[in-house]
């Protein structure tokens, strides 16, 4: 966060007419700067799992159960190509890209867009709910243990915060389908309903209460920081009521600090929700990028991978141009 | 030890057949929520695109094949044939067909009996069913591209066809198969993975990729009065604890169970009355490769199976949710041999064969497993000490499930260890083992026995099915005297299955492929299944 002196005139924001194509300017350069990241990452993968033993093939026999004809494993090898050379392979895949095609499933022989994106919006359903949840509940936990340092609440509220950040997931959900579902009977234990807000809410929580532990804590520590700040020093001197302090200068101070963490989890929360998607059964990214890392479906891993790094730059492109939003004093050039 | 076999066979059909007999007047109408256990997802809904158990799971409801297995009498039988007659030669059948609907309204005939055979041959189409047409004489040549068409392929007229094998054998073995269903020509192709058009009891209704299939009821199925569900749900749960909860939630009607969960239900008094048990078709071993100096030698192959005592794992790692292993067929196979003795634990002999093959200062080597809990990284955790005692020292090399399979067919491993089909089909099974069965298709520990080829080719050329158990029987013997693996165990499959629910099969050749059209939910069942 930017040093913040009370005395000290904010710079003038820009005009709306000069905001606009400065806005423009910066969301495609930003756009643009995404591509090597997405390049490495997708040489990465592809230099991973060739390099890795196993393979698609190898996968089909891993039951141990269908004996499988030779004729038909040679005749797939060719069919996807994995009897070519790694730099053809490669070379073939960015080609591909370059075209928006992100190629074939080994597993499914669909296109790889038309596996991810029935997958993608129960996904992003989960994360953003989970968000939801993480930040209505940690901002206000710590924002409050910071008003009252020492005292009872704010110790209870670091302790479940650091609980929240050191509980497994996997025994996290279990033990919310327990309570919630076996014990209570309140809540479904798994699946997904389209439009159902019941069977969302036990993996949200369970996927929420890490970025909800993580946010009470940052929260708590900005507002802290903001509260001895020599501005709130002298506009408390002023006789400024409290909660209008709180309110109009705490408050718009942190939220950059709160933006910035919000921002970052949202964008890892797709990917962190594999064991999650894969306990309560939720159709997402996550646990599609599980099964097709055990088959070995390689086009459909990069793809999966190429969603999740996208949503993460993405996401934090938003939460750039929201700073200005927030903050004049932060320009996006 | 015969009376031991022969009661746990009881044991393991008994109570099978007590939670199937208990069934009375089947009633119509309602849901049943099944579980495809293997994974939260499936690969294809075109079965025939997949190897595998869990596209079976939802293929099954959806599909119908010419053959169709039945649990109760262990064999095959005709399924969308309503007749069939043997040349004189035993090489040529001739099936009537049944009439029969698809599910988009196309009626059966033998062109799409013919189609979706050549389909599956297809080596083009690189369809995994293709291991399932071998059998057909004029495929090997289609697939070589020395033919145009399967010679052995014939339309006498619309409902009858005319189909040679290269064989005596009962070709209801192959043709039963989930993954060889009868696909209507008429319909596109295409479409199969995500819209099928099958012959089978239940419908495609909606399908959420990650989650769950759900089905209903085909009216035109060619079954009269079946099924008997109007709806099935089949959720794709592969966490057991997951599934633990559900069941005991009442969301879902069935649970397939590990050891500890069998274990767990087995004390609970509100669960043990409902759990279905068969001995399925599966034989854990751990296969030697004898490119391993040592494991050339027959006496140090016996000296391990000796060493390990496998009662005592199964007991305590297993919770007896397994059989100790004689051989290789099951108990199930119609040629087990009741009267063959397993290894015992014998250190003592073992240390005597070792000695004998000159390996009494010791041999080490390493065995490559998963982390699967029947038949991986825990129980080879278990032999070490066992046969550290006589001088063997084991080591691990720990993989995932798809490495596994990579490390054996590309003959990268020492030993392994696996859960490997023997069943149903007996002769397939131990074809496996016959010496020109190459080690990518399943002779995965190179076994090379003139004695054991022998008496496969006999078997194969046996049209008497009793002489034929004979025959394998001796080949399953011989196999456990050259003992080319450490016999483990055959699996117990157990399911646990809700009160209001009936008509669940003992399917030994794999307890989570039921038959959907036979099942039925009472009175007692909750309003959701209503």
């Amino acid at each position: 966060m930017p040093a913040v002196d009370g005395r000290t005139r904010p710079p003038p924001a820009p005009t709306p007419c000069e905001a606009k194509p400065l806005m423009l300017r910066f969301i495609i350069r930003r756009s643009l700067q995404m591509i090597p990241t997405l390049l490495a990452v997708v040489l990465i993968i592809f230099v991973i799992f060739s390099v890795v033993p196993g393979s698609f093939i190898s996968s089909l026999m891993a039951e141990g159960r269908n004996v499988m004809n030779a004729e038909v494993l040679a005749h797939l090898n060719e069919q996807f190509g994995l009897d070519k050379p790694l730099p053809v392979r490669l070379w073939d895949y960015l080609w591909g890209l370059a075209h928006f095609d992100l190629g074939i499933s080994y597993r499914t022989r669909e296109p790889v867009w038309n596996v991810i994106e029935p997958r993608l919006w129960p996904s992003i359903k989960l994360a953003l709910t989970a968000m939801g949840f993480a930040a209505a509940v940690g901002v206000p936990l710590g924002f409050l243990a910071a008003l009252k340092p020492g005292s009872v609440f704010d110790t209870g509220t670091m302790m479940l915060a650091v609980s929240g950040l050191s509980v497994p997931e996997f025994w996290l959900g279990l033990l919310l389908m327990y309570v919630f579902a076996l014990q209570l009977g309140l809540l479904p234990s798994f699946g997904y309903q389209p439009g159902s807000i019941r069977h969302i809410i036990l993996p949200a929580i369970a996927l929420g209460v890490s970025p909800m532990a993580l946010l009470a804590r940052t929260t708590r520590a900005g507002v802290l920081d903001v509260m001895n700040a020599d501005f709130v020093r002298t506009a408390r001197a002023k006789g400024l009521s409290e909660p209008r302090l709180v309110r109009a200068h705490v408050a718009r101070n942190v939220l950059v600090l709160v933006l910035t963490t919000l921002g970052l989890q949202i964008g890892s929360l797709m990917g962190q929700a594999i064991v999650i998607e894969k306990l309560f059964s939720w159709p997402g990214i996550g646990s599609l990028l599980v099964d097709s890392v055990a088959t070995r479906d390689i086009p459909v891993v990069q793809g999966t991978v190429i969603v999740i790094v996208l949503w993460f730059l993405v996401i934090n492109m938003l939460v750039d141009v929201a700073y200005a939003a927030i903050d004049p004093r932060i320009k996006v050039t | 030890m015969l009376t031991r076999f022969s009661l746990m066979a009881a044991l393991a059909l008994g109570t099978a057949t007590a939670a199937w007999a208990q069934d009375a007047t089947p009633k119509d109408g309602g849901k049943f929520v099944f579980v495809a256990p293997y994974g939260n997802s499936i690969t294809s809904l075109d079965v025939t695109a997949t190897p595998h158990t869990q596209d079976e799971i939802v293929g099954k409801a959806i599909n119908r094949s010419l053959y169709k297995w039945n649990p109760e009498s262990g064999k095959p039988e005709l399924d969308l044939a309503e007749s069939v007659t043997v040349s004189d030669d035993g090489k040529t059948y001739t099936y009537k067909l049944k009439d029969a609907t698809f599910h988009n309204g196309d009626k059966l005939d033998a062109d799409d009996v013919l189609w979706s055979y050549n389909r599956l041959a297809d080596p083009k189409k690189a369809l995994p069913g293709a291991e399932q047409m071998l059998q057909i004489a004029g495929v090997a040549e289609y697939q070589a591209g020395k033919a145009d068409h399967i010679s052995g392929l014939k339309k006498i007229d619309d409902k009858t066809i005319e189909i040679t094998f290269i064989n005596l054998a009962n070709p209801g073995w192959n043709l039963m198969s989930d993954f060889a269903p009868i696909y209507s020509k008429d319909y596109p192709e295409d479409q199969l993975a995500s819209k099928p058009n099958g012959l089978g009891p239940f419908k495609l209704a909606n399908y959420v990729p990650g989650s769950k299939v759900e089905l209903v009821k085909f009216d035109d199925y060619f079954e009269k009065g079946k099924p008997h569900l109007d709806k099935l749900d089949i959720m794709l749960m592969g966490e057991a604890p997951a599934r633990d909860v559900a069941f005991r939630n009442g969301e879902i009607d069935v649970n397939v169970l590990g050891p500890v969960q069998y274990e767990a239900y087995t004390q609970d008094a509100a669960l043990k009355d409902h759990i279905l048990e068969v001995a399925e078709v599966y034989t854990r071993n751990i296969g030697f490769n004898p490119k391993i100096e040592a494991f050339k030698d027959k006496r140090v192959r016996q000296a391990i199976n000796y060493a390990i005592n496998k009662d005592l794992i199964v007991e305590k790692l297993l919770k007896n949710k397994a059989y100790p292993a004689v051989s290789w067929l099951p108990i199930s196979s119609p040629a087990f041999d009741k009267n063959a003795k397993p290894y015992a634990y014998d250190p003592e002999k073992a240390k005597e064969l070792l000695k004998e093959a000159g390996f009494e200062k010791g041999l080490k080597f390493s065995v490559t497993a998963t982390s699967n809990e029947s038949w991986g990284l825990p129980i080879v955790e278990a032999i070490i000490p066992m046969l550290a005692k006589v001088g063997v020292t084991v080591t691990t090399d720990p993989v995932e499930n798809s490495v596994l399979s990579d490390k054996i067919l590309s003959d990268n491993f020492e030993s392994f260890i696996w859960s490997n089909s023997s069943g149903p089909d007996p002769l397939k099974y131990l074809t496996c083992f016959y010496s020109k069965t190459p080690q990518n298709a399943c002779n995965y520990v190179k076994f090379n026995n003139a004695d054991f080829d022998k008496l496969i080719d006999q078997a194969g050329n046996e049209t008497d099915p009793a002489k034929q158990n004979d025959i394998l029987r001796q080949a399953n013997n011989l196999l456990e005297e050259e003992a080319p693996v450490w016999f483990f165990n055959y699996n117990k499959a157990v399911m646990a299955y809700q009160p209001w629910v009936h008509g669940l099969k003992p399917n030994g050749a794999e307890l989570a492929i039921q038959d959907y059209e036979d099942v039925w939910i009472d009175d007692s069942a909750p309003a959701s299944r209503k």
